[in-house]
């Protein structure tokens, strides 16, 4: 029966943080499992909308890019060009916003349940994931379609995947913790995504940026301050065989950033996390 | 086997309320400005007056294992405060909690149910939520059904279930949690009288297996019923602990048996509805106010009440119910048109004869038919097992049922 001491004591650290994270494992699979059920109920088309979502914003972007006659590297057809870019964003808007609504959301759940918080965005993040994973088949069709065959880089994929992972993470964490107190971020979150939008490179290519003359050096490190740049070129990087950069010392900081807020999120989120069930 | 299992060492909980400094404010660029510093401020958290409250105030108890401990207090005492930090949902401010054994908390019955999952998808969430593996689920599934009688409607999604069907399915799952410790926060109050029986006897067999069960009710009977031990709370304290019936009967003593006269919260919409209840009293027949009635005695609630408007069609009522819920009489006053003014209205009782033990009393107010104001418990009333000499006819035997009143019963010889 020892192995189920626990010592509550206000302030001090839980030893087992990570240990109980793992006991708690099937809660994790069972909320992910729930989030996905509940996700598509009472729709007509079901889980077509994980592809339907992405499929138009795909089209439009490769619209516009076609209509301005923007530049594309050679023997890349356009349309992939784009579907590169906009899987990981779609990917990373989603996660993140709703890793940092997912405590919010699950609020009588906190209320009512002990369990480590930190499943909760875990298991949303999972579910933006399988999203990513089905809406992955467009980039499938597209490349037969255009009988377009990858080069031995795409292997790197879920590198670039995992940065992917862990900006969202790192960053959703921090917000979530933030959102139970302040629900300003309710309204900072679809801000932040929107115009992540137009400073990433989703609707152009990061040459433009890292090969532009006109453009001081420093605007280029700010530019790769933005960790999404990292992930986005890297995507393309793999999916294209290397007919776009990859400008190393951006991709480096945006890695460097992405792993510095994977700390502060977790760190923040356990600092908080006592607290939670007082004040949301 | 009187091994502590649960060791509470001077627990403290303090909660920093927020108070907004009224003043009062003569031009509307007086408002706006104040309003402005106090957004600026508001962001360093200055303008607020703050103050703490403790919830739970230096607690020191043990208990054993295999106890089967009822909480007892009033309201505000602090009970569901400490069954919360017990379950780790918060953390207490100072003090020690040690805890050996595996602890399952059921602070609500349905939590984390999801209206568009179908039944069994929701056993298998709320299982998991609650602590349990897959594998246990799976095990106890067919049981859980059982226990719920919702075998028919196992793939509806629960929105569509009816809200008796849902309860009973939520407390199912809970009921066969199989922890070491089981702490539980009123979650009875719910449901029809023959599943809450059935509840309360599934309780009791879980606790008769040897675990431990922490239960807070305001249900004296219930926890009578269940409970070995008792603790009682006052104002985040601990008032007394010891055997269920001494602490059963202090608690009434300090409370219930001492209160004739109940003050009822003036509603927040006080200022758009026609008018409110504010007080109730329970007196002997006399107009004395007394606070226990002995069995078989009349007596007479009086129910002050304020219309602050002229109010068309007046309706006041007075309903009376058992601490289960099960309701035993509503008694409506006459419809009438009542100017605006302050009222008493006195509901007299001298023919029914209620049983022992503890009722609640229901108010409502209407007007042209539409309710107003609703009070679901507006008051308590002990009706004691002292059975005056007076009313002899009318008693035979104290434990024949709620309704103590006899019927006309004849015999004739027919053969």
């Amino acid at each position: 029966m020892s192995k189920h001491k626990i010592v509550i004591e206000p302030g001090t650290e839980n030893s087992n943080y990570w240990k109980d994270l793992w006991n708690y494992r099937g809660l994790f699979y069972f909320l992910a499992w729930r989030d996905i059920l509940v996700r598509y109920k009472q729709t007509a088309i079901g889980i077509l909308w994980s592809v339907l979502r992405p499929a138009l914003t795909i089209f439009v972007m490769w619209f516009i890019g076609w209509l301005f006659g923007s530049s594309v590297p050679d023997g890349v057809p356009r349309i992939l060009l784009v579907c590169a870019a906009t899987l990981p964003w779609q990917f990373f808007s989603s996660s993140f916003s709703e890793t940092s609504n997912s405590l919010i959301a699950n609020s009588n759940l906190l209320t009512k349940v002990y369990f480590p918080r930190l499943i909760v965005p875990a298991s949303t993040v999972i579910v933006c994931l399988i999203d990513f994973f089905v809406s992955f088949v467009i980039l499938i069709v597209i490349m037969i379609f255009t009988h377009y065959v990858p080069d031995i880089k795409i292997l790197l994929l879920p590198l670039f995947l995992l940065l992917a992972l862990v900006i969202s993470i790192g960053m959703g964490l921090y917000i979530a913790a933030l959102n139970v107190k302040y629900r300003d971020f309710r309204y900072v979150i679809p801000f932040v995504v929107q115009f992540g939008l137009y400073i990433s490179p989703v609707a152009f290519s990061s040459d433009y940026v890292y090969n532009n003359a006109k453009l001081p050096q420093i605007v280029k490190y700010i530019y790769s301050l933005n960790p999404m740049v990292g992930v986005i070129d890297g995507f393309r990087w793999c999916i294209l065989g290397g007919k776009t950069g990859l400008y190393l010392p951006g991709f480096f900081i945006s890695v460097a950033i992405s792993i510095l807020f994977l700390f502060i999120g977790i760190w923040y989120f356990r600092k908080m996390e006592k607290s939670f069930a007082d004040i949301i | 086997m009187s091994k502590a299992i649960i060791t509470v060492e001077h627990l403290s909980k303090s909660f920093i309320l927020k108070h907004q400094q009224k003043e009062r404010y003569t031009t509307l660029r007086d408002t706006l400005a104040n309003k402005a510093k106090q957004i600026l401020k508001g962001a360093s958290g200055t303008s607020l007056q703050t103050e703490e409250f403790w919830a739970l105030n230096d607690l020191s108890f043990e208990i054993n294992q295999g106890d089967r401990v009822g909480i007892i207090g009033r309201n505000g005492a602090g009970k569901s405060t400490l069954l919360k930090v017990l379950s780790r949902i918060v953390a207490p401010t100072k003090g020690r909690i040690t805890i050996d054994g595996r602890i399952a908390s059921l602070l609500e019955v349905g939590t984390g149910f999801h209206p568009e999952l179908s039944g069994r998808e929701n056993i298998f969430l709320n299982g998991s939520i609650l602590g349990m593996t897959k594998t246990e689920i799976k095990n106890k599934f067919d049981e859980i059904v059982a226990f719920a009688e919702v075998e028919k409607f196992l793939d509806t999604p629960v929105k569509r279930y009816s809200s008796g069907m849902y309860v009973r399915l939520a407390f199912a799952v809970a009921a066969h949690l199989e922890p070491e410790i089981l702490v539980v926060d009123e979650v009875l109050a719910v449901g029809d009288a023959a599943f809450q029986k059935k509840c309360l006897g599934k309780m009791k067999d879980v606790s008769q297996e040897g675990r431990t069960v922490l239960f807070v009710s305001h249900n004296m009977e219930a926890v009578q019923k269940l409970c070995t031990t008792g603790i009682l709370m006052q104002q985040g304290r601990l008032l007394e602990q010891g055997g269920i019936d001494p602490i059963v009967t202090k608690y009434l003593e300090v409370y219930a048996s001492s209160v004739s006269t109940y003050e009822i919260a003036i509603p927040e919409n006080h200022e758009t509805i026609p008018g409110y209840a504010y007080q109730l009293k329970i007196e002997d027949i006399n107009g004395n106010p007394i606070s226990e009635v002995p069995i078989g005695e009349a007596w007479q609630v009086r129910v002050s009440f304020k219309l602050t408007k002229d109010t068309p069609h007046f309706i006041i009522a007075l309903g009376i119910s058992t601490l289960f819920d099960l309701s035993l009489r509503t008694t409506w006053t006459i419809a009438g048109d009542y100017k605006k003014g302050t009222y008493e209205v006195v509901f007299k009782n001298d023919d029914i004869v209620l049983a022992d033990g503890q009722y609640k009393f229901v108010v409502g107010l209407s007007t042209e038919k539409i309710p107003f104001h609703y009070i679901e418990e507006a008051g308590f009333i002990t009706i004691s097992d002292v059975s005056s000499l007076t009313n002899q006819s009318q008693v035979v035997n104290t434990k024949s049922g709620i309704l103590i009143n006899q019927m006309k019963a004849v015999i004739t010889k027919i053969d």
